[in-house]
């Protein structure tokens, strides 16, 4: 890292001399490389890097956030003056206060999220790559003809924190990805969809040639969609679609949401929410994961939190600040967009895997739908109401039969997470937040 | 006088023209067709307002420069933090390598600083200039007005948020042009509460304008009770239903239907590629023939609006679909180079860490004759959506959705009762010709709107008469 512990203890000093109570750094420096394809050739390439630093600083139970890409002597002095002066002017809160010293992390074990391979791989190579992906799915079909995006990319970023209770901790991450959009086209109607991966390290990455075949084969499989009636049927969340209801229920356990009575969840915790064959796990620790850190943006070391155990709310995922709120204790999940307090995030974020296979439980139904792709934000957290625009493939005596487009599918979280049926065996981590195909016993497929 | 944008970044970093000739010069040298670099120095500041308390005032410096070169298609991009010749240069030689055809040879662009031909934002009082206390005033100001509103509203939060943002633009034919651009953007919520039954409510607005946008037209005392009523309103709400009817649009911010429906589709990009649903369609019909929609970026004061485009281009006002008949597409300069048409002044990017690309400004529908009563008049069963949340597009299939916040169900001519949320989808290419009714109240947002596209976001406006269309899908659970 080009920036030094010192350098984020001598901007927290400095606040502290200009009269704060307490104060924070953060350093966040990285480097992105990307690489689009299109067609055989190179579309665009992309290569910098930047760095960033947030300082926050309370006053008298009052705080502000700032935060600077110009490291400067000047600019660091003005941030660190103008902090004090803008906190100032905030409200007092009672529950404001970095954490308890003895709570920090102090020593943390190698998660590995730092591949050296990675951070040393050729451009060549990496262009080699989005060059493959884009041929594998072209080569998987002649009705693959055309593509909306697709390459590789790769990032690493280093994070350097301190505090003025004593706290100072670094660690570095790598990250890349590679991910296709082919267009399947036939009778003058185009589909498209895509395939990808993203990881820590480069070797655990998926092959090419294997994101290229079953992104052309997601986008093929959509050829000729239409709608159908509106009915009440079961309905099966293919494992990327899953993942995204998942992310709407992190939406409804973070403490950011339960602070502000702005989630269906609210005033449930101990209570049964969802089947029994329900268990969601945030878990910080996981070695090489996306999710994974050592410490969080309190400086917390993190930790595995199991939010939901076979259907009960066990817990919220809370940072320093709502779990005091709450009278309860951080579950270590603080992060911070540099220029303002910290919120809540969740780390690796998954659903335990259930018995079935994906087949399996596709074979369990007699009429109903397989969503594969979702459209548009129609989730209401608040009142759990859920209406999304959707696509996938229709299901009739337990096979997969003509490809769906252009209905919704509608229900209410409260009841759909009590009514899942079926939990696949197929939980793989390509995100943060991962589940395994998911099966709802009814919902509202809204269509002619 | 004022500094300007080019005089700002001139004596601020110490960047001559000359270096800036040299620098576009080198960016060049591998043997590409274009070059820009992109110069921005922005601030933001925001107060954030929760549990009554103003829970943090925050403010954001971010500098740096992004440095384009175009060979045929390809681009190649690289940016910078820091606003010096040789981290320019550093950049500049990262991004040339795009092009592999030349042979390392720099000449040097003579580049003139031209002044923009128009002033598009109105601005009395800039709020780079109103005090942090003056701001936090606003936001407390709102909490106090939606609690006394009805004690059924639980809970209010404000956040307050402007932008003072300096661009300048050089590009390889020797344009150098600048710009200041202020932006600013006040966002109100409030949960409702009846015995366990929670609600919400938002309202918010912005533009590019000053402090007095906010003392006359957006004051605080109107988005606490918008935001307040709304919550109430659903508290009342019934299941939406399900299937295929009768919707009647609302004016103003429904107009997200245009973005999602046709904008998208219409960007250059995607119809160069052939990637969009509507990719051959120009000069055909994809609309009634009530329908007249315009991407305009010259509209004073609006959030979409811009003097210059993020190429240095002047924005102008782009006739989309005419009387329901494809007319144009939104253009930037590649797209518009490969495609060999103008370009519209369309090319937006998120940030200096960013390609441009071709985007949406301030996207409206042309007002029809209608009255609004005359046309829930018209319909036997429907529903009436008069607030959404966001909306999306797939470019490839057309399919698109938006989602109602605020809707009633529409039966026998009248409007009855409030329905929850609920996803609208349809087919962008044929949505619009079932537009058969156009109201005469055409209105544009009141500037809340941010636009994704391929991980970049920017501000956008739209706008909407009200509008009937004769069916589409509403995705609700009562059948």
């Amino acid at each position: 890292m080009k920036n030094t512990k010192d350098f984020a203890e001598s901007i927290v000093s400095a606040a502290m001399r200009k009269g704060a109570t307490a104060a924070e750094v953060m350093i966040v420096e990285g480097s992105e490389f990307s690489v689009g394809v299109r067609l055989g050739q190179i579309e665009k390439l992309k290569d910098s890097a930047s760095q960033h630093l947030g300082l926050r600083v309370l006053w008298e139970g009052r705080q502000a956030a700032l935060s600077t890409s110009d490291f400067s002597k000047d600019a660091i002095d003005k941030l660190v003056q103008e902090a004090v002066e803008l906190a100032q002017l905030t409200s007092v809160d009672d529950q404001l206060c970095l954490p308890d010293p003895t709570d920090f992390a102090k020593d943390w074990p190698d998660l590995a999220l730092y591949d050296p391979e990675l951070d040393s791989l050729s451009p060549d190579k990496k262009i080699e790559l989005g060059l493959a992906v884009e041929a594998a799915a072209r080569n998987a079909d002649s009705r693959i003809v055309n593509f909306d995006g697709g390459g590789f990319d790769s990032a690493s970023r280093g994070l350097i924190m301190a505090n003025s209770l004593g706290f100072v901790g670094s660690y570095e991450t790598t990250a890349c990805s590679l991910s296709i959009v082919p267009i399947a086209s036939e009778n003058g109607k185009m589909q498209q969809d895509y395939w990808y991966d993203n990881k820590r390290k480069f070797s655990e990455l998926e092959s090419a040639d294997s994101i290229g075949k079953k992104a052309a084969e997601r986008a093929l499989r959509k050829l000729g969609g239409r709608k159908v009636k509106t009915q009440r049927v079961p309905v099966i969340f293919d494992q990327r679609v899953a993942s995204s209801l998942l992310g709407d229920l992190f939406q409804a356990v973070s403490g950011d949401a339960i602070i502000k009575k702005s989630s269906f969840l609210v005033g449930k915790l101990e209570e049964k929410i969802a089947s029994d064959l329900l268990t969601i796990i945030d878990d910080g620790q996981m070695v090489g994961r996306l999710g994974s850190r050592p410490f969080d943006s309190d400086g917390l070391p993190t930790q595995k939190t199991i939010v939901i155990e076979k259907g009960r709310l066990n817990s919220y995922l809370l940072n320093t600040y709502t779990a005091r709120k709450l009278g309860m204790k951080s579950t270590a999940n603080a992060t911070r967009g540099l220029s303002g307090p910290p919120s809540v995030t969740c780390n690796n974020f998954f659903i335990a895997a259930g018995k079935n296979s994906p087949k399996e439980i596709i074979s369990s139904v007699k009429n109903g739908f397989f969503v594969t792709d979702l459209l548009g934000f129609g989730v209401n957290i608040v009142t759990g109401d859920y209406s999304r625009g959707a696509s996938g493939i229709w299901i009739e005596n337990g096979e997969l039969t003509y490809p769906v487009e252009e209905v919704t599918i509608a229900g209410n979280l409260k009841e759909m997470l009590k009514q899942i049926e079926m939990v696949g065996n197929d939980l793989d981590f390509r995100d943060r937040i991962s589940a395994p195909t998911l099966k709802i016993e009814q919902m509202t497929v809204s269509g002619e | 006088m004022k500094q300007s944008a080019i005089e700002f970044f001139t004596s601020h970093f110490n960047v001559t023209l000359s270096e800036i000739g040299r620098l576009l010069g080198i960016a060049l040298s591998k043997g590409g067709d274009y070059a820009d670099l992109y110069f921005e120095y922005r601030i933001n500041n925001s107060v954030m307002l929760e549990e009554t308390l103003v829970k943090s005032a925050s403010k954001s410096i971010s500098q740096g420069v992004g440095v384009r070169v175009n060979a045929g298609e390809k681009t190649g991009y690289a940016y910078t933090d820091e606003i010096s010749f040789e981290s320019i240069k550093r950049a500049a030689l990262t991004a040339a390598y795009i092009a592999q055809s030349g042979q390392d040879q720099v000449t040097p662009i003579n580049v003139t600083a031209i002044s923009n031909k128009h002033n598009f934002y109105d601005v009395a009082e800039p709020l780079s200039e109103v005090s942090a206390s003056k701001k936090i005033g606003l936001v407390k100001e709102v909490d106090s007005i939606a609690r006394n509103f009805d004690k059924r509203i639980r809970e209010v939060q404000a956040m307050f948020f402007d932008e003072y943002k300096i661009v300048m633009i050089a590009t390889s034919e020797g344009v150098l042009v600048g710009d200041i651009q202020p932006l600013s953007r006040f966002g109100v919520s409030c949960i409702a509460d009846e015995d366990g039954n929670l609600q919400m409510g938002r309202a918010g607005g912005g533009g590019r304008q000053g402090m007095e946008l906010f003392q006359t037209e957006l004051t605080p005392k109107k988005l606490a009770e918008e935001a307040a009523r709304q919550a109430i309103v659903n508290l009342e709400a019934v299941e939406a239903p399900a299937g295929t009817m009768e919707v009647v649009l609302g004016p103003g911010w429904p107009g997200i239907l245009l973005h999602e429906a046709v904008g998208h589709g219409l960007e250059a990009d995607f119809n160069r590629k052939k990637t969009s649903a509507f990719a051959d369609l120009l000069g055909q019909r994809v609309a009634s023939e009530l329908c007249t929609v315009v991407d305009d970026g010259t509209l004073p004061g609006k959030r979409g609006t811009l003097n210059i485009d993020d190429e240095g281009n002047p924005t102008t006002s782009t006739v989309l679909i005419e009387k329901g008949i494809l007319k144009g597409f939104i253009n930037d300069k590649l797209n518009a180079r490969l495609l060999g048409v103008p370009y519209t002044g369309n090319g937006r990017r998120e940030s200096y860490h960013h390609i441009p690309m071709p985007r949406m400004t301030n996207t409206f529908m042309l007002a029809g004759t209608e009255t609004t009563e005359d046309i829930i008049r018209s319909v036997k069963r429907g529903i009436y959506a008069v607030q959404f949340g966001g909306g999306q597009v797939d470019i490839t299939n057309g399919k698109f959705v938006f989602s109602a916040s605020e809707a009633y169900l529409i039966e026998d001519g009248k409007v009855t009762a409030p329905v929850r949320g609920a996803t609208l989808i349809g087919n962008g290419p044929d949505a619009l010709t079932k537009v058969t009714a156009v109201g005469n109240d055409m209105q544009l947002d009141h500037g809340i709107g941010t636009c994704g596209k391929d991980g970049q976001s920017v501000p956008v406006g739209v706008g909407l008469p009200t509008i009937k269309i004769s069916e589409m899908t509403v995705g609700g659970t009562k059948r």
